[in-house]
Order: structure tokens, then C-alpha cells, then sequence
């Protein structure tokens, strides 16, 4: 697929998202997430982290990009802002065993000419970063994601009100990118 | 939990909307100016013979180097906490402010004798100089580093440098306004030591506190 072609859509549904299209952000992050997997694979053999750390760095691409969308320019193209996030958490897991390193930035062409990855196999570190989190929270979080329940079910089941689930979720999230950053403890 | 169940998450949060990034770190340079300014009106104060400085030339020209500095600084640092933009242009243009500064007090070396140097250089107002464009920077800095943890900088130390050449931009300016030392020579020494000063507890805090 043209490298062009993907960037514009993937623009299009983030500006449509930026907008609160949750469908479209729903399939951007879908659309995305095969496309981390390869650049992470790839260049996880490269600085020596094995493969079933490349689904945690995955995850936390994911988390960044949620919690930095506002920092896309919509003028802009979508490839150099997703590429240099993820180089960043890349370089930032390097750095967390201990070692210092340029990678380059890899060119988003190279990336969707090969094949991408649809291995949902590994369950990534998100278990035991789910573990750091308070068990109220943890509740939370599997019931709108693992179960896949909706905010009002939740908030029924949780006794809260839909704003104040949707307000935990939110600190939930932004505890966990946290977690994996390796920070203890931003709540 | 599979990385399927933690877009599910995300999706659902996305009704959180935060304001384009730009706009809260213009909204942070904005408020921390208005702390700088009140905190400088209601302690220092303009110097007396404001109107009469104006006049000259080289009272003005302190601003057009602060200014100046804080504008470009500013603008590097917009670029510093966004992913996937260069710096470009920027990455340079906040050494015009000191270049200009190098130039003028060149010169100043130059048509004064040089017994006059040394009194020009020291002057009256080095402590308060000292004391005050940092004291002034903080208000500035709390509120740039506010903005900047909502933005992604590639190199948090950096962009914690460049958010201190802003606040203490801003922070030079207003004492500029009070401090009756004129002399390019001086403000070369003392304000460069001061607002150098800031730039590095900026990198400082920068290194740890603007991790994404």
C-alpha cells in the first residue's frame, strides 16, 4: 500500500478522533497496532531486548500515543510523529537496562512494505503492570476493556457515577504509562 | 490482558479532549508572564526615569535583546516537545539575542577608554541582577513546565534548558525596565550569568520531571 495513501488515512481518522469520533479512533489503533509490532520487533533484535518485550513496548507506543495525541499538528503528516514516539519508548526501554543508544529513525515506507503482524499471541507485561495498580482501579480498567462492558454498566456495578468512572479510567491510564516508564508512583 | 483490551481502554477515555498542545504552551508563557509582571510591579518596580530611558538608545536595546531572546526561545521550544518536527531555523535562531548583545558591548569596549571597562562591567546592580532575573524566571517556569508535561519532548533536559532561556527572557525584560545600568558590557556579564543560571536549573528539573 502506498506509504502516502496510509499516512492520510491514518490522519484523517486521528483528526477524526482528535474530534471525538471514537469509532475512527477505534480503527486507527487498530490500523496501528500491526505496524508497531513490526518497527518494534525489528528493532528489538537490533538492541537486544527479546520478542516477548516487544508486545510491552507496543502497549506503551499505544499509551503514549492516547496520552500525547494533542501534540500532532493536524497540518502535519502523521508518519514522522508516530515513528519518532515510538523510537522514543524504543530508546527509553534500551536505556532502562542500562545502555545508551542512537537508533534511527526508521523510514515508515520500510515498515508497511513488510509484512505486518497480527500475532495477538503475547499477553505483554500489561498483567503485571495491571498488578501496580490499586484494585479498585484494576476493576475498573478489566471491566471496560477485558469484558468490554460499558461506562454505564460499570458505574452500575461499581456504584459510581459515569463521570467519576470515566475520570478513574482516565487516571487509571495515565498510572500505568507511568508504571511502564518505571516510575512508582504517579497517582 | 491482551493489547486488544488495552485499545478498548483507550477508546472509551478518549472522551477526555485536552486542547491542542500549542495552545497550553502559549497559555503557559502567557499566565507565568502575568505572575512575572505582577510580582515585578508590586516589588521592584519601573525605574523612575522610565520615560527619559526610552529616549536613548541603549536602554531600549535591552529589550530588543530579551525580547528577542524569549520570542526565539519559544518558538525552539514549541518544536523541542513536538514528535516528528525539527527544530530547523529554530535550533539556531535564539543565538541572535546574545550575538546582538556580543556585538554592543564589542562596540562599547571599543568607544569607551579602557580605564572606563572595568567600572562599566562591574557597575552598581550586579547582585540585584543576579538576585532578581532568577527571581523572576520561577513564576515563568512553573507555568512553561505545566505546559510542557502535556507536550512530548524528545530530550526533556533540553527542553527544560530552552524553557528557562523563555522565563528568564521574560523575567530579563522586566528588570531591564528597573536596573539603571545600561551599559552592553554589563548586561553581557551579569544578565548572560543570570539567565545562564536559569537555563540550568531548567535542564535540571527538565531531566526529570518532563519524562513521558
Amino acid at each position: 500500500m502506498g506509504l502516502r495513501v496510509v499516512e492520510r488515512e491514518w490522519g484523517l481518522l486521528m483528526r477524526a478522533a482528535i474530534d471525538g469520533d471514537a469509532m475512527a479512533y477505534r480503527r486507527l489503533l487498530v490500523s496501528l497496532t500491526p505496524v508497531l509490532r513490526t518497527v518494534t520487533r525489528r528493532n528489538c533484535a537490533r538492541i537486544g531486548l527479546d520478542g516477548g518485550e516487544a508486545e510491552d513496548i507496543v502497549q506503551e507506543v499505544l499509551l503514549a500515543i492516547h496520552l500525547k495525541r494533542h501534540t500532532w499538528d493536524v497540518d502535519r503528516p502523521f508518519g514522522p510523529w508516530i515513528m519518532t514516539i515510538a523510537r522514543n519508548k524504543l530508546i527509553d526501554a534500551r536505556r532502562r537496562r542500562g545502555n545508551r543508544l542512537t537508533l534511527p529513525i526508521d523510514d515508515l515506507a520500510d515498515i508497511l512494505t513488510a509484512e505486518g503482524s497480527d500475532d495477538t499471541a503475547d499477553r505483554g507485561d500489561l498483567d503485571r503492570m495491571l498488578g501496580g495498580l490499586g484494585e479498585r482501579q484494576r476493576d475498573l480498567v478489566r471491566s471496560l476493556s477485558v469484558e468490554g462492558r460499558s461506562v454505564r454498566e460499570t458505574a452500575e456495578r461499581l456504584k459510581m457515577s459515569e463521570g467519576a468512572v470515566r475520570v478513574a479510567l482516565h487516571r487509571a491510564i495515565k498510572a500505568l504509562a507511568a508504571l511502564y516508564r518505571g516510575d512508582g508512583d504517579e497517582n | 490482558m491482551r493489547t486488544e483490551d488495552l485499545i478498548n481502554a483507550l477508546v472509551v477515555d478518549l472522551t477526555v479532549s485536552k486542547a491542542p498542545f500549542r495552545r497550553m504552551l502559549v497559555g503557559g508563557i502567557a499566565l507565568g508572564s502575568i505572575i512575572a509582571i505582577a510580582e515585578f510591579l508590586f516589588w521592584i518596580g519601573v525605574r523612575p526615569d522610565f520615560g527619559h530611558a526610552m529616549e536613548t538608545i541603549r536602554f531600549p536595546f535591552k529589550f530588543v535583546v530579551t525580547l528577542s531572546l524569549a520570542a526565539t526561545a519559544a518558538r525552539l521550544l514549541s518544536r523541542l516537545a513536538t514528535p516528528g518536527v525539527s527544530s530547523g531555523f529554530w535550533a539556531w535562531a535564539w543565538l541572535a539575542a546574545p550575538l546582538l548583545l556580543m556585538v554592543a558591548a564589542t562596540a562599547e569596549l571599543i568607544v569607551t577608554p579602557a580605564t572606563a571597562w572595568w567600572p562599566r562591567l562591574v557597575g552598581t546592580n550586579a547582585r540585584f541582577c543576579l538576585m532578581l532575573i532568577p527571581f523572576l524566571s520561577l513564576g515563568p517556569l512553573a507555568c512553561i513546565f505545566a505546559a510542557l508535561r502535556q507536550g512530548a519532548p524528545t530530550r526533556p533536559g533540553l527542553a527544560g534548558a530552552v524553557a528557562g532561556l523563555v522565563a528568564s527572557g521574560v523575567a530579563a525584560t522586566l528588570y531591564a525596565s528597573h536596573c539603571t545600568d545600561d551599559s552592553p558590557l554589563f548586561m553581557a556579564t551579569w544578565y548572560s550569568l543570570a539567565i545562564g543560571m536559569v537555563a540550568l536549573i531548567g535542564y535540571v528539573i527538565g531531566s526529570r520531571v518532563l519524562r513521558w
